[in-house]
């Protein structure tokens, strides 16, 4: 389907990390290749959000290592990791609640700089067309899903080579959950944009997925193709059951 | 009447310099969550540093031209009150961010004990003056048994701090600098995954305050012509009341609580006793932070999770 030979673009190898004493990471392996949607999935308080933080520097991997792009960024700080190409749309958004929309995506620009902001702005109008209508609004007022589509268009001003997106569905409507799986989808297959998602919603999450992981407790104890993972029965039995 | 508009006058020239530092602590407050209890001791030591440039200006270089000096003693003021305050957030703060709350309080104070000594010890305890500058006084009204006067030098005060506000105003609200200033304080972790450089921001912010302190020290050597190195206490501590006041974090909370402080001390030293009148500006502090503890202009912010 993708090209003969994947390019590795992150990958993590027996990274461990900790708040404070209690280990959340327990030596966590996991690759990206370029071009890919890869899918985390788990329970609550598994470490998925962790592993996302690990990946930018806070908590820092303990232990074990971190390459983009062949290089070792566990000992990079956050932000000269994210100035290397990764963008992260957090747990919770994180939107600055006290900055208009516009700024908030101008924040998104402040490492890819002056030259495209104005394209880079319009592209991300044109996939979030309410984020035009908001612009001058601040970004605490917003609703759920319209700080998501923030959260996303402001990872998306920084022109990632990784887009990481924790949770994007929390707490949303099924309709604009749909919306904004199916923005996923399309920059992925039409930029080819590589995204590194964290979803509690497994089923969604899945099918979007060229590979899926499964973390219980800190440690992955499922890997495959997203397909793969969804027929398994004991992802069914843990993480399906209820309907989606 | 008459005294009603002197003190008015009074107040406001006087609310100005708090306004300037209060500046200073609001912006560290917001982006930090630290009280900079040295940040008075900064305007004391920039009030030496206006002084000395002065002095070394004219009497050694002969320089006779008030208008240049006093641009060019404002310019080496804000640089080298800059300087110090940078090199106080690297050596006695950046290392205890991250440890328990009080710690960098704790050195705060102990930089603020440390900065006053220094100056005690290198200046003497004595009062230094300067000779008065930019004495030409406007007689507003007069006859009437009271004259109102404003002088030049209270035009010259309030007019450098309203243009440092508005420059200082665009900076925050329109450059990528401020604006990375301001997400750091909302939210640093995440100004971080940005790319925004977190620590570079933080000493940014200690600088822009000191440069602003140091802004108010020259006008306040200018006011008054006498400094000391025990006057970064109360006029530091009044410009944390003013922050207080205008709500701690708020920009133009800290100006406005800044020309409310001045206001009060003035009227309460012309209508009741000017022995008390740092007893009304220190009463303000324990009534706001009793009543209204967010202060005029704190956050009653719509945030939606």
């Amino acid at each position: 389907m993708k090209a003969a030979l994947p390019k590795l673009l992150l990958s993590v190898h027996g990274v461990k990390a900790f708040y404070g004493n209690i280990i959340a990471l327990k030596g966590v392996d996991l690759t990206i290749n370029e071009g890919e949607i890869v899918a985390l999935i788990g329970a609550n308080g598994a470490g998925k959000t962790t592993l996302m933080m690990t990946i930018f520097g806070n908590p820092r991997a303990q232990e074990g290592a971190i390459l983009f792009e062949q290089r070792d960024i566990a000992a990079m700080k956050t932000h000269d990791i994210a100035r290397l190409g990764l963008a992260q749309s957090p747990e919770g958004r994180r939107i600055f609640p006290r900055m208009t929309v516009y700024e908030n995506l101008q924040m998104g620009a402040a490492i890819s700089g002056q030259a495209h902001f104005a394209a880079d702005l319009e592209r991300v109008f044109t996939i979030f067309p309410r984020l035009k209508e908001r612009s001058s609004q601040r970004g605490g007022t917003l609703s759920g899903g319209e700080q998501q589509m923030l959260a996303i268009g402001r990872a998306l001003m920084s022109r990632p080579r990784l887009l990481m997106l924790d949770e994007p569905s929390l707490g949303l409507a099924p309709l604009i959950v749909k919306q904004i799986f199916d923005v996923i989808a399309a920059l992925n297959k039409e930029e080819g944009l590589t995204v590194f998602l964290v979803e509690q919603n497994a089923y969604h999450a899945l099918k979007l997925a060229d590979r899926g992981y499964v973390m219980v407790n800190g440690l992955i104890t499922l890997s495959g193709s997203g397909r793969e993972l969804l027929a398994r029965p004991e992802i069914r039995a843990a993480y399906l059951e209820g309907g989606h | 009447m008459e005294i009603f508009l002197q003190q008015l006058i009074n107040g406001v020239t006087l609310g100005s310099i708090y306004g300037l530092i209060a500046i200073g602590y609001t912006m560290v407050f917001g982006i930090i969550g630290m009280v900079n209890f040295a940040h008075g001791d900064v305007f004391m030591v920039s009030t030496f540093i206006a002084l000395i440039a002065f002095l070394a200006l004219t009497q050694i270089l002969g320089a006779t031209s008030l208008p240049f000096c006093f641009i060019a003693v404002l310019i080496g003021a804000m640089v080298l009150t800059s300087l110090w305050s940078y090199m106080i957030e690297r050596l006695a703060y950046r290392r205890l961010r991250g440890s328990f709350r009080l710690a960098p309080l704790i050195s705060a104070i102990g930089m603020s004990i440390f900065l006053s000594n220094l100056v005690y010890v290198l200046q003497g305890p004595r009062n230094k003056s300067m000779p008065p500058l930019f004495n030409d006084v406007i007689q507003v009204t007069q006859g009437g048994g009271y004259d109102v006067t404003l002088s030049v030098k209270q035009i010259l005060i309030v007019a450098v701090t309203a243009l440092l506000l508005a420059g200082f105003w665009l900076l925050v609200q329109k450059t990528s600098l401020g604006r990375a200033q301001r997400a750091c304080e909302q939210d640093s972790r995440m100004a971080a995954l940005l790319g925004i450089d977190v620590d570079r921001t933080i000493s940014l912010t200690f600088v822009i305050g000191a440069a602003l302190a140091a802004v108010a020290g020259v006008l306040y050597m200018l006011y008054y012509g006498v400094v000391n190195s025990s006057d970064g206490f109360i006029p530091g501590v009044k410009a944390f009341t003013a922050a207080v006041l205008g709500g701690i974090g708020s920009l133009p909370g800290a100006v406005l609580g800044g020309l409310l402080i001045g206001l009060i001390e003035t009227f309460w030293s012309a209508y009741f006793s000017s022995d008390y009148k740092d007893v009304a500006a220190f009463s303000i502090l324990a009534v706001t932070l009793i009543f209204m503890p967010s202060g005029l202009f704190g956050r009653p912010d719509v945030e939606k999770v």
